[in-house]
C-alpha cells in the first residue's frame, strides 16, 4: 500500500481495493486498467495494485465519515472543520470527537449563516489551507450557491491560476429519509453539475465515504461531497482502518452484466441493486455502475460498458426534469447512438417538490425500476 | 455557580446582590455546566422583585382593569416607549386566557400525537411562546398580515385557525389549512392574512417586506409583522431586508422571538451582540417580555402606531422561552437546565400570570377555571380525534397546484414517468 504525504500538487493513487460483500458496497473492484481520460484535471494513471489483505473494521456511514475527517486532520495540521453545530458532533455524528481531539481552533462551530460558511471556507482555502466546510442539510446549500458557483469555481479561472480555494470540500447530508418532506430530503446535486471548476462526488456505501472524502479532502480542487443521509447508521461495513484514498472521476462497476447497463449514485444504488437481483432470476444480465464522482464524469466507462450492453438505465432521486440523468443520457446518445438498442431510460424522482405524505409516490422505487426495465 | 440550586435560592441571592451582571462576561459555557442560562430567570427576579410572580392589579369601579407590566421596556432611538400600565376588562382578559390556554393544550396534545406517531416529520412546538401570539393579535388585526418560520402552530390558532384544521394539517389529512401538503412547518390562513409557516430560517424579512411595500403601494392602513427567531438574526437575508424596509419606509414589523437558543446553540455561542431590536442604526426597536401578553400588546399597539404614522420599520423582540426542546427529536435539556426550565414555568409562565390576576380581580373563581380548562381540554381531544378519522388528500393531489391551473398536466405511465403542462 501507498502512502503518501500530501500537498497540493500531488494527486491521490489508489491505495487497495475493497474487499468483502455486503449489500451497499457491491463486491469485488475492478481494476480499470490502461483507461484514457478525456476529461479536465491534470491526472495520471490510475494504476492497479495487488490486493492485499486489510484490517478492517465493521462500521456504519457517518463513523466512516468520521474517521477520514480524524485523518485528514491528523495528517495535515493547516485542516479545519466548521459548519452548524458540528462542535458536539454534528446532528449526524460525522464530526464526533474532533474538536476534543484537534481543539476549539481547528474545530469550531460557526453561527447560522450558509453563505459566510462557504464564503469563509472560500477565503480560509485560498490561504494554503484544508477548508472542510458543513452545511447542516444539503436544502439548506442555497444561500451559498452563489458562493460556490461564482466565486470557488471561477476562482482558479478567472485570476489566471494565480488563487485558487482548491482547499475547500463542502459536504452535506442529501437525500430522501422517509420523513424529511420538504426540507430534509432534497438531492440538489443537479444544480452543482451545471458548473465547470467544481467536482461534485457521491459515495454509495461506508467504505466508499472514506476513502472518496479523503480523495475529494487532497484534490487540488473545491469539491462538493453530498453524504446519502438515509445510510449513515443504515449501511454497515467492512471499512479499511488505515489512510486510503479512492479515485475522483473514476465510475465503479459494482457487477458486470451484458444486457443493460444501470448507472446511478448514492443510496439509490441499494434499490438499483435488488432490482438487479429481481430480474437476473428471469436471466437478465444487469451492469451496474456507481458513477461516485457527478462531475466530472467517467464517460469512458460507461460508454464501454454501453458499447458492450446496448441499453442503458439511469436513476437518482432528484426530479427527472433537469437531473443530472439528463445529462448521461444526451452524452451517451450522443456517443453510442448506433449501438443503443433501446432509448435511455430514466427512473428518477417526480417534477414535484419534495413532498410531505407523498414521498412513497414520488421516490423512484424498486418496481419503478423494474417496471422500466420491461417486466 | 451550577444549576443545582433551587430557583428561590437564587433569585434571593439575586436580589441582595442587585442587578446582575452581564452574561457574556462570564466566558464560555462549559460543557455539563448550565451556569449561563440560568441567567434568564435571575435576571428577572433581580429586575422585578417578586412583581412577575404577583403581577399587580387595579380594578377600577367601571369594570376597567389597570395591569402593570413589570419589565421595562428597552428601546432604541425611540424616545418614548409603551405605558407601563395597560386596561383591560373581564371579557378580555378571560378570552386571552382561552387563546393561550388552547395553544398550550394544542401543543401537549401534538406532542402525544408525535410521539404514538400519528403526526411524522417535523412538529416544533410552541408552548411557552403563547403570549407573543396573543399579544400580537391584541395589538393587530385580521388584515394586518403576519408571517412566520416553522414555529407556527401557535400563530395560525392566533390567526384564527381551528384546532381541527391544526391536527388535521400535522397529521397531513386533506381537512388540514394547507390540504395536507404542507405539514407542521406550513400552515397557512387565508382570509385572515396569516401567510406562513416557512421552513428555510431567515427567509421571511425579505418576503415580510414585500408584503410590506404591497400594503404601502395600496395605501392600506395596515402593517405587516414578519417573525423570525434569535437563530435567523445572523443570516444575510435578514439585513438585506433591513435595508430595503428602511430604504423604502414600509410599514414593516420585524418581530423577533427571542426563546435564546437556537435548537441546541445558545445565543452567546453563536452572536456577538445577543439583543436583536438594537441591532441596526438606522430602525428604531423595542424589548418588551415575551412571557408578558399585556407587554406583548402594548409593545406591538406602539410598533403598528410607529409605521402607520409612515416612519418605517421597527424591530420588536419579544424575550419570551420555549418549555420544548427545538422539535420533537429535541429533548430541549441537553443544553439547558432542568432548573432552568422549571423555574421559567414557574415565575414566567404566560398563562399563570394571567390566571393570578384572573383569580386576584375575582373574575372567575378558580374551579370556573378549572372547569374551562377541562373544556378546552375536551375540545382539544374531540378535535384530534375527529381529524384522525379523517381522510388523506388523494392521488390526485400529488401533482396538483405545482403549477397554475394545472389542469392541463398530464401525466401518463403508471412510474408517471412522462407528463408534461398545457400553459392554457
Amino acid at each position: 500500500m501507498v502512502r503518501r504525504r500530501f500537498s497540493f500538487g500531488l494527486v491521490s493513487r489508489l491505495s487497495s481495493p475493497i474487499y468483502g460483500r455486503s449489500p451497499c458496497s457491491g463486491g469485488i473492484w475492478t481494476p480499470c486498467l490502461g483507461q484514457k481520460r478525456s476529461f479536465m484535471t491534470a491526472k495520471d494513471l490510475v494504476e492497479s495494485e495487488e490486493p492485499e489483505k486489510k484490517v478492517t473494521n465493521r462500521i456504519n456511514m457517518f463513523s466512516a465519515i468520521n474517521q477520514a475527517l480524524h485523518t485528514v486532520l491528523d495528517s495535515d495540521p493547516k485542516s479545519y472543520v466548521f459548519g452548524e453545530d458540528v462542535g458536539f458532533g454534528g446532528v449526524f455524528r460525522c464530526t464526533t470527537a474532533l474538536r476534543d481531539k484537534f481543539g476549539r481552533h481547528r474545530v469550531f462551530n460557526t453561527p447560522l449563516c450558509e453563505q459566510a460558511i462557504v464564503g469563509f471556507g472560500i477565503g480560509l482555502a485560498s490561504m494554503g489551507n484544508r477548508a472542510i466546510a458543513e452545511i447542516q442539510f444539503a436544502d439548506y446549500i442555497f444561500p451559498a450557491l452563489d458562493q460556490i458557483v461564482n466565486e470557488a469555481a471561477k476562482y482558479r479561472y478567472r485570476s489566471g491560476n494565480l488563487f485558487n480555494c482548491g482547499g475547500l470540500t463542502v459536504r452535506a447530508p442529501y437525500g430522501a429519509v422517509g420523513h424529511g418532506g420538504h426540507y430534509h430530503s432534497q438531492s440538489p446535486e443537479a444544480f452543482f453539475c451545471h458548473v465547470p471548476g467544481i467536482k461534485v462526488v457521491i459515495p454509495r456505501s461506508p467504505s466508499q465515504a472514506k476513502g472518496l472524502l479523503l480523495a475529494s479532502i487532497r484534490d487540488p480542487n473545491p469539491v462538493v461531497f453530498f453524504e446519502p443521509k438515509w445510510l449513515y447508521r443504515l449501511a454497515v461495513e467492512e471499512v479499511p482502518v488505515d489512510d486510503y484514498t479512492l479515485p475522483l472521476s473514476s465510475a465503479e462497476v459494482m457487477r458486470k452484466g451484458s444486457d443493460i447497463t444501470l448507472v446511478g449514485w448514492g443510496a439509490q444504488l441499494a434499490i438499483m441493486e435488488e432490482a438487479c437481483d429481481e430480474v437476473s432470476k428471469l436471466g437478465i444480465s444487469c451492469e451496474l455502475i456507481d458513477l461516485r464522482t457527478l462531475i466530472p464524469w467517467d464517460k469512458e466507462l460507461v460508454e464501454d460498458s454501453v458499447n458492450k450492453t446496448g441499453r442503458l438505465l439511469v436513476s437518482h432521486e432528484a426530479p427527472v426534469t433537469g437531473g443530472f440523468g439528463a445529462e448521461i443520457a444526451a452524452s451517451i446518445t450522443n456517443s453510442c447512438f448506433l449501438r443503443l438498442q433501446a432509448p435511455v431510460s430514466r427512473v428518477c424522482g417526480l417534477d414535484t417538490p419534495f413532498p410531505l405524505v407523498f414521498e412513497p409516490f414520488y421516490m423512484p422505487t424498486k418496481n419503478k425500476e423494474l417496471q422500466t426495465l420491461g417486466l | 455557580m451550577n444549576g443545582s440550586k433551587s430557583m428561590l435560592k437564587l433569585a434571593a441571592a439575586a436580589l441582595s446582590k442587585g442587578l446582575q451582571e452581564s452574561p457574556l462576561k462570564s466566558g464560555l459555557a462549559e460543557k455539563g455546566n448550565f451556569c449561563r442560562t440560568v441567567f434568564l430567570t435571575r435576571r428577572y427576579s433581580a429586575e422585578c422583585s417578586g412583581k412577575e410572580t404577583n403581577p399587580t392589579s387595579k380594578k377600577s369601579d367601571s369594570g376597567e382593569i389597570d395591569v402593570e407590566i413589570p419589565v421595562k421596556f428597552d428601546l432604541h432611538l425611540l424616545e418614548s416607549g409603551p405605558s407601563q400600565v395597560t386596561t383591560t376588562n373581564k371579557e378580555e382578559l378571560m378570552k386571552i386566557y382561552t387563546d393561550m390556554q388552547i395553544i398550550r393544550r394544542a401543543e401537549i396534545a401534538a406532542d402525544m400525537l408525535f410521539k404514538s406517531q400519528m403526526i411524522r416529520g417535523f412538529c416544533h412546538l410552541y408552548d411557552g411562546q403563547e403570549a407573543v401570539s396573543v399579544g400580537l393579535e391584541r395589538a393587530l388585526s385580521y388584515d394586518d398580515n403576519v408571517i412566520t418560520a416553522y414555529r407556527d402552530h401557535g400563530i395560525f390558532l392566533g390567526r384564527g385557525g381551528t384546532v381541527f384544521e391544526l391536527f388535521s394539517e400535522l397529521m397531513g389529512k386533506r381537512t388540514g389549512c394547507a390540504l395536507g401538503k404542507g405539514g407542521s412547518m406550513h400552515l397557512y390562513h387565508r382570509e385572515h392574512n396569516f401567510w406562513g409557516g416557512w421552513g428555510i430560517v431567515g427567509t421571511t424579512p425579505p418576503l415580510g417586506a414585500g408584503l410590506a411595500f404591497g400594503q404601502k403601494y395600496e395605501k392600506k392602513p395596515n402593517v405587516t409583522a414578519a417573525i423570525y427567531g434569535d437563530g435567523a438574526g445572523n443570516q444575510g437575508q435578514l439585513f438585506e431586508a433591513q435595508n430595503l424596509a428602511a430604504l423604502w419606509n414600509l410599514p414593516l414589523i420585524l418581530v423577533i422571538e427571542n426563546n435564546h437558543f437556537g435548537m441546541g446553540t445558545a445565543e452567546w455561542r453563536s452572536s456577538k451582540k445577543t439583543t436583536h431590536y438594537d441591532r441596526v442604526s438606522y430602525i428604531p426597536g423595542i424589548k418588551t417580555d415575551g412571557m408578558d401578553v399585556f407587554a406583548v400588546g402594548e409593545a406591538f399597539k406602539l410598533c403598528k402606531e410607529h409605521c402607520l404614522s409612515g416612519k418605517g420599520p421597527i424591530t420588536l423582540e419579544a424575550d419570551t422561552y420555549r418549555y420544548h426542546g427545538h422539535s420533537m427529536s429535541d429533548p430541549g435539556s441537553t443544553y439547558r437546565s432542568r432548573q432552568e426550565i422549571q423555574g421559567m414555568r414557574q415565575e414566567r409562565d404566560p398563562i399563570e400570570r394571567v390566571r393570578k390576576i384572573i383569580l386576584k380581580e375575582e373574575l372567575a373563581t378558580n374551579e370556573e377555571l378549572k372547569d374551562l380548562d377541562k373544556q378546552i381540554r375536551h375540545e382539544v381531544d374531540e378535535a384530534s380525534a375527529k381529524a384522525r378519522e379523517a381522510e388523506f388528500p388523494g392521488e390526485e393531489e400529488l401533482f396538483a397546484n405545482i403549477y397554475k391551473a394545472d389542469s392541463g398536466l398530464i401525466v401518463t405511465g403508471c412510474d408517471r414517468k412522462h407528463s408534461k403542462v398545457q400553459m392554457s
